[in-house]
């Protein structure tokens, strides 16, 4: 995830640290398109969006045809992580197949947040073969509206 | 095959035929199709639809499966977009002996499940011819 930290930046400016800069985001961007995947993407299972707003982090990802039960979604300080098994679906024994293209088998996945978290609010659910993981932010970095005084 | 791992499956995106209405992208779900002695099952994963959202039509012989996505989920503002959502198609055309009267669709978890039930073969009847 492409977040640039106020950190990230150079202490003090160099003649040669634009050009610097220009090679590090063309690195970047070389990495960027040329990776596996070619969009970005961690080609883990599951694929992962991640949505924002000042409260709280929302994750949803793509399970469909995993139980509720074979999931297991754990935050560990700003990490999250997502286990799970997906069983075959409801085909019996004495079936013989024309097409197969649903995978069955075992995954994991990690991803670290964007911000810090509050571990004790996560709520996992699973509507309709879609993950959805909402947890609030740590109560340090919610944005704090600042009063201008008048005066 | 259980403990295998699982990898991620690019979704294959098709070109809508004629022009689209909607700007929305049209996805071909994975599906399994398998066979008893009674019936033909196909199984499509169609994650983030709803049993609302599923159509499936039968004409000429095509069997038409359609999922359209529920709105709604998504909030804020995206910091990594690693699937795309749109709809859901894929057509078969389905052999004769199949009872297209009586072929059942059901939603769950994501997965819809056709069962085609097959026509029983007509047992072979004798006529016998009367001489007289």
């Amino acid at each position: 995830m492409a977040i640039i930290r106020f950190g990230d930046r150079p202490f003090f400016r160099s003649p040669w640290s634009e050009f610097e800069r220009m090679r590090r985001d063309m690195d970047a961007l070389l990495q960027y398109w040329g990776g596996e995947g070619g969009r970005g993407e961690a080609m883990v299972y599951p694929l992962l969006n991640i949505f924002e707003d000042k409260d709280n982090i929302y994750i949803y990802g793509e399970v469909p045809g995993v139980l509720p039960e074979n999931l297991d979604v754990s935050v560990e300080g700003e990490t999250l992580i997502i286990k799970g098994e997906r069983k075959p679906w409801q085909a019996g024994e004495d079936v013989s197949f024309h097409r197969r293209e649903i995978q069955c088998g075992t995954f994991s996945r990690a991803i670290s947040l964007p911000t810090k978290v509050n571990t004790g609010r996560v709520e996992a659910r699973v509507i309709d073969g879609i993950l959805s993981v909402t947890i609030a932010k740590a109560e340090e970095v919610k944005p704090r509206q600042v009063e201008i005084k008048v005066g | 095959m259980q403990d295998k791992e699982l990898q991620v499956q690019p979704k294959h995106q098709v070109q809508q035929g004629g022009e689209p209405t909607k700007p929305e992208k049209l996805f071909v779900p994975a599906v399994d199709i398998y066979e008893t002695e009674k019936a033909v099952t196909v199984v499509a994963e169609m994650p983030g639809v709803a049993k609302s959202g599923i159509s499936v039509s039968l004409e000429d012989g095509v069997l038409t499966m359609t999922g359209e996505r529920h709105n709604g989920l998504e909030k804020g503002t995206a910091l990594l977009r690693e699937f795309e959502t749109g709809r859901y198609v894929r057509k078969f055309t389905v052999s004769e002996n199949i009872d297209q009267e009586h072929i059942k669709a059901t939603m769950v978890h994501g997965m819809l499940t056709l069962v085609l039930p097959k026509i029983p073969p007509a047992s072979p009847r004798r006529i016998e011819v009367k001489g007289g």
